[in-house]
């Protein structure tokens, strides 16, 4: 593997600033980006395979709210559009997600099965950047445009105005969601410090997220409290698609996906150095 | 490896045929005896598993009583009545628990890859037979540990799950449902095949389990489709994946439609199990024993 020159620089100062070490963090991922291209083009088919494979796990969705629509006008008060539009954005959110975040947690239980964390740990750059962010899937972007398509879509027959400040708000939660997904799914993986055979970290992840792309009024008691305050997925897509289908009934809830965006990061990093504490290699 | 394995008499040379047929019982009994052992271990994994699986069937079952409680009351959907709907999701849970390939596919097409068939291959077993044996312990272990979170799960939902008291509809569900494990196996067995001749067969595998699960009725029952569509679809393999056997236990299929289905089951479990062994001899003929 092309090494990213882990003992880049300190030319000119020697004292270890913020702007040095935020360069030098993009200069590593700017060659981990580079390897993400070589090595999806080493393996083409694969790569285009993958991207057919989302494509119709997405249009699966859709047929299923089709399906769902044929017998029923609205989900609560949420009409069809509205659900495609949620739809839309939960692929979205989800494959932004995967194009940065989630191989890299995936594979961390395998990192600390073998041992090989340790290598990362030595680098001299953040192991947790390192970690979080090693591979680049490129075939995400693809799906996350069509996800893109789905929603402009769906905005068109909605008859939506959007306006540059609805725009603006929508992305920025739209972010907020994708940081709730990394760090629960971070904390997920970090589980694999306890567990070493943690293959059911993705799987737990699937099952999790599922919820995010399901209208939140359908959800009642108990369990909505649970998926809205401690692990906000009922959060993650809904508040921002009511903030562009102008479905918002109350401030309260972009504030709270932004404050439990912020809980979920510090807990996971609270998380993660807990795990890291407990790692004690394995023999090689 | 396991003493279970290498202590067992597999190379016996019976004289009569009886005595083959007993001796391949006991072999393959050792298999599943070994099964067991191995799949003991992953207890907690398959716990996860069942528990994980809980939150979106919840969110079914939440989306269908709101989709309910929106319409005139006592409507149904396409003959389902609300405790109806919620029990097709909860024997769905059953029967998939019972009869669904979890890692099987995966690990036969590594086998392959890595080349550990190699020492399958020198021993008297049938590799088919062998795995079948192995995912059948498989789903032993499974049942056993999804038994009592999943008796919790419907006492708790509240849903009142009609036990059929006709003797009939219990024999053909639980021949429907050795079938439905049958066909599972046999079209996971062949798509690992695929390892043979390409390096990553997760592709393939994620592509047709789209199909099944939209078509075999993991998300909804396929009476709630299109007509054209309801009409197509017992002629493919997927609704004998999973609606089947649970639509026999609801008592929705019933008279012809179930003996034509049952037979249209049993065609396609010989067809999954003809698929199954020609590619397993065509992909033998090109195996290069990587590894070894």
């Amino acid at each position: 593997m092309e090494r990213p020159a882990p003992h880049a620089p300190a030319s000119g100062s020697t004292l270890p600033s913020h702007t040095g070490w935020l360069r030098r963090h993009l200069r590593v991922y700017a060659a981990l980006w580079r390897n993400a291209v070589t090595r999806e083009m080493t393996f083409k088919t694969n790569f285009l395979l993958w991207i057919v494979v989302e494509l119709l796990w997405f249009a699966l969705q859709l047929c299923f709210i089709g399906v769902l629509y044929l017998h029923t006008e609205s989900i609560g008060t949420w009409t069809k559009w509205q659900v495609v539009l949620l739809v839309g954005t939960s692929h979205f959110i989800q494959e932004i997600f995967q194009a940065f975040f989630l191989i890299n947690c995936a594979n961390l239980s395998e990192l600390v099965r073998t041992g090989k964390l340790d290598f990362l740990l030595l680098l001299p750059a953040n192991s947790r950047f390192l970690v979080s962010l090693r591979q680049v899937d490129l075939g995400s972007f693809v799906n996350a445009a069509t996800a893109l398509v789905v929603m402009g879509y769906a905005v068109h027959q909605l008859g939506l105005e959007l306006t540059a400040g609805r725009l603006l708000a929508f992305s920025a939660l739209c972010l907020c969601g994708i940081l709730v997904h990394y760090s629960l799914m971070f904390l997920l993986a970090s589980v694999s410090f306890w567990t070493v055979k943690a293959q059911g970290i993705v799987w737990g992840y699937y099952n999790l997220f599922q919820l995010a792309r399901m209208p939140d009024e359908a959800f009642r008691g108990l369990f909505r409290v649970v998926f809205t305050f401690v692990f906000p997925v009922l959060l993650v897509t809904n508040v921002p698609v009511r903030v562009l289908a102008e479905k918002l009934d109350s401030p309260f809830w972009p504030c709270l996906l932004v404050l439990l965006a912020a809980g979920c990061l510090a807990v996971s990093e609270w998380g993660w150095r807990i795990s890291l504490r407990r790692y004690t290699s394995a023999s090689s | 490896m396991n003493p279970a394995l290498s202590s067992s008499p597999l190379d016996l040379r019976p004289a009569s045929s009886r005595q083959a047929a007993a001796a391949a019982l006991r072999k393959y009994r050792q298999v599943v005896a070994l099964g067991i052992q191995n799949h003991l271990a992953y207890r907690f994994n398959f716990l996860a598993r069942v528990l994980f699986s809980l939150i979106p069937l919840t969110a079914l079952l939440m989306l269908w009583r709101t989709i309910y409680a929106g319409q005139p009351e006592g409507d149904t959907v396409s003959g389902y009545t609300l405790p109806q709907m919620l029990a097709y999701y909860l024997v769905a849970a059953w029967v998939n628990a019972l009869t669904a390939v979890t890692e099987d596919d995966w690990q036969i097409a590594a086998d392959i890859r890595d080349g550990n068939i190699n020492h399958l291959l020198a021993k008297p077993l049938d590799y088919l037979g062998y795995r079948l044996c192995l995912f059948f312990s498989g789903r032993i272990i499974y049942a056993g540990v999804a038994l009592l979170p999943l008796i919790l799960y419907v006492w708790l939902a509240g849903v009142p799950v009609h036990v059929p008291t006709n003797p009939a509809t219990w024999i053909c569900f639980l021949v429907s449902l050795v079938l439905t494990a049958l066909l599972q196996f046999f079209i996971s067995f062949a798509l690992a095949m695929l390892a043979f001749w390409v390096l990553e067969v997760s592709t393939f595998i994620f592509i047709v389990y789209a199909f099944e699960y939209i078509a075999s009725g993991h998300l909804f029952p396929l009476d709630i489709l299109p007509e054209t569509l309801r009409r197509l679809l017992p002629w493919t393999p997927f609704p004998y994946e999973l609606y089947f056997p649970v639509s026999i236990y609801l008592e929705k299929t019933t008279g012809p439609d179930l003996w034509q289905g049952l037979a249209l089951q049993t065609g396609w479990v010989a067809a999954g199990w003809a698929l199954a062994r020609w590619a397993w001899h065509r992909g033998l003929r090109r195996y290069g024993a990587v590894g070894g």
